[in-house]
């Protein structure tokens, strides 16, 4: 074997292996970050991470997934003015004044594949994760707004006082916009978000929407489910059932 | 350069003007720095108007720094040689009224301190982050055109520079204007006619406040304006005037067809507290007032009338703005289009904004910062405007005016 022949043959064995090897690590990718993501380790572009809703199930006086949320997240402070406090996720009531149908539904971030937030930021604080959690870096939001002013589901808050008693997991701060995290501390840990996991009704849903095997993939490839303003094209991350 | 010599009255003045400036300023940056500790809890800003005050301050401005140096571009681009004796003054009027803006942007910001921040980290995506780049190229560009104005070395570039600063200026108004233009959330915004808009806009408020200034340094030199000169002023300025109100019927028009943008018109033209502030504040007091001061035969020609004209137009763009920023705001997001909804977060509900002094006196600290660059400005430069009278009363006599 000459010494061209020779290298040729080592390399068409080194692709076999690799096209061989490929799928295994692809699924070991998955397997690993759908359940929990060691310290260090990148997001993986090979998930995202979103949630089904079935507001058929929501109930119009519940906020299980409201109390869940602040509980979790640290949000406790007293806002003298209410339109000054910050809202993760709220129940919106929802009423057809042609039939008067009437239901209810959580509101959060809808974590958009294409997010306004992230386009209007002037620093890039705004930013989407690779498995598609949006997501705001407090140390580089410089408070300016833009991100609230464009997100069409008023899913930001500002931080309009200090803060005390905060969660050492989730990192608050006078000045800063926030929103819904998809609460990433804990999926980071495999755990689910804290309001899919206080809703009593099991109307939330969370899941890897790019894994076709995941119950959330599953769901929304059978029945019929909807983006709020899907008209924006902005492909939502939070899909809902029944509206 | 050495200084102008005035009388001891007249030094007294600037002192006295300057020290009313610094006072302003001071208390601005007063408010600003309550802002900062307190948060912006002691505004009148919300989760839902979270732009008040402070960016109807700034954003005027801002635009009006643009457009008065039209007033510049006219004379160096299109080679008009009474604009050009006003040309320097419109460079610092642009310096000027851009740093007044810029502070109070700035200070507004939830994390001032973080300025460093703001310049080190771009997102090529953001309108703002455009802005970045362009509000200190505005700075610099204009700084550079008085320099060639003033040092005589310089001045065969005075042409490019005013050519480079009126392209310059072009592009940061439709910057500014695309801050609104570009969302996509609002029923109020995402509209390409707002960088346009805004353009003509500044035409109109930075001519106005350049007149207003002009006017104030011609009583104190006790100079009066040429007739000429006023009169070609004066249709310039009616002219900005009327194509504004152009764009704002445009804009509202093409509104009012769309069925989906027929509530949010009714909303600020009809039902709202907006609704006398556009009727009355802008399209009466800041459009069709001046117009009649300008274009009335009986007062036209009176310097009192263009001077009246200009100050209804300055307090026009600020029912403007307010009315399209916060009216903007005001109206509830529509998540579901034909529903009723109801929250904890007021959604669908009509926000009221109710400015507080921090966010007012921020505001203003930024028109003081203007008017202290723009008096010391004026009294160590010498950026008077002097008309070639002879030259004037020629061209008036063989233009049988």
């Amino acid at each position: 074997m000459s010494h061209n022949d020779r290298r040729g043959f080592l390399a068409a064995t080194a692709g076999l292996g690799m096209v061989a090897l490929a799928p295994g690590v692809h699924l070991m990718q998955v397997a690993q970050a759908q359940t929990k993501r060691a310290a260090g380790e990148p997001a993986s572009r090979l998930q995202r991470w979103g949630m089904l809703i079935d507001t058929t199930k929501c109930a119009a006086g519940c906020d299980a997934c409201v109390k869940a949320c602040a509980a979790e997240n640290g949000i406790n402070e007293t806002v003298a003015d209410p339109r000054q406090a910050s809202q993760w996720i709220r129940k919106i009531d929802i009423k057809d004044p042609k039939n008067g149908r009437q239901h209810s539904l959580p509101m959060m971030c809808q974590h958009c594949a294409e997010p306004p937030c992230v386009d209007v930021c002037p620093t890039g604080a705004s930013m989407k994760r690779a498995d598609g959690i949006v997501l705001v870096d407090r140390h580089i939001c410089i408070g300016c707004r833009y991100c609230m002013m464009a997100c069409p589901y008023k899913a930001r808050s500002f931080v309009h006082q200090p803060l005390t008693r905060q969660n050492p997991e989730v990192p608050r701060g006078i000045g800063c916009v926030e929103s819904c995290t998809l609460c990433v501390h804990r999926v980071d840990k495999g755990l689910k978000p804290a309001c899919v996991e206080a809703c009593p009704e099991q109307a939330m849903l969370f899941g890897d929407l790019e894994d076709p095997n995941s119950e959330i993939a599953r769901r929304i490839a059978s029945v019929a489910t909807a983006q709020v303003r899907a008209d924006l094209k902005l492909d939502t991350g939070v899909r809902y059932q029944g509206i | 350069m050495s200084l102008v010599p005035y009388s001891r009255a007249e030094e007294r003045l600037f002192y006295v003007l300057a020290a009313v400036g610094a006072l302003v300023v001071t208390i601005g940056l007063a408010a600003a720095l309550h802002m900062e500790h307190s948060g912006h809890v002691v505004t009148g800003m919300t989760n839902q108007v979270v732009w008040g005050m402070p960016h109807v301050f700034a954003i005027f401005l801002i635009v009006a720094a643009s457009g008065v140096l039209n007033v510049a571009s006219i004379g160096s681009v299109f080679g008009k040689t009474v604009y050009k004796k006003r040309a320097p003054l419109s460079a610092l009027l642009c310096i000027a009224m851009l740093a007044g803006g810029l502070a109070v942007i700035m200070l507004d910001l939830g994390r001032a301190d973080r300025l460093v921040v703001a310049m080190t980290h771009f997102n090529p995506s953001s309108v703002f982050g455009w802005n970045v780049i362009l509000y200190p190229g505005m700075f610099g560009i204009a700084a550079v055109y008085i320099w060639t104005m003033m040092e005589r070395r310089m001045n065969p570039w005075s042409k490019p520079a005013g050519f480079a600063a009126f392209i310059w200026r072009l592009i940061l108004t439709t910057g500014t204007g695309s801050i609104f233009g570009f969302l996509v959330a609002r029923q109020a915004y995402q509209s390409a006619i707002l960088a346009p808009m805004f353009i003509i806009m500044s035409f109109a408020w930075g001519l106005a406040v350049f007149l207003i200034v002009q006017a104030a340094m011609f009583r104190w030199n006790r100079m009066t304006l040429h007739p000429a000169v006023q009169k070609r002023m004066k249709n310039l300025l009616g002219l900005f005037l009327a194509a504004t109100l152009y764009f704002v019927a445009v804009y509202h028009l093409t509104n009012l067809y769309f069925a989906r943008q027929m509530d949010f018109e009714k909303f600020l033209l009809v039902d709202s507290e907006f609704a006398p502030l556009f009727w009355i504040g802008q399209v009466l007091i800041g459009g069709f007032v001046p117009l009649l001061l300008l274009y009335l035969p009986s007062l036209s020609m009176r310097c009192s009338s263009l001077i009246a004209a200009a100050l209804l137009i300055v307090v026009g763009a600020f029912f403007t703005l307010y009315v399209f920023i916060i009216g903007g705001q005001a109206y509830p997001l529509e998540l579901f289009p034909g529903m009723i909804v109801s929250s904890s977060f007021h959604d669908g509900q009509v926000e009221h904004y109710a400015p507080r002094l921090p966010e007012i006196l921020l505001g203003l600290g930024g028109v003081g910062i203007a008017f202290l660059m723009t008096t010391i400005g004026v009294r160590v430069l010498k950026f008077l405007p002097e008309d070639d009278l002879a030259h004037l009363d020629q061209a008036a006599i063989h233009q049988g005016d």
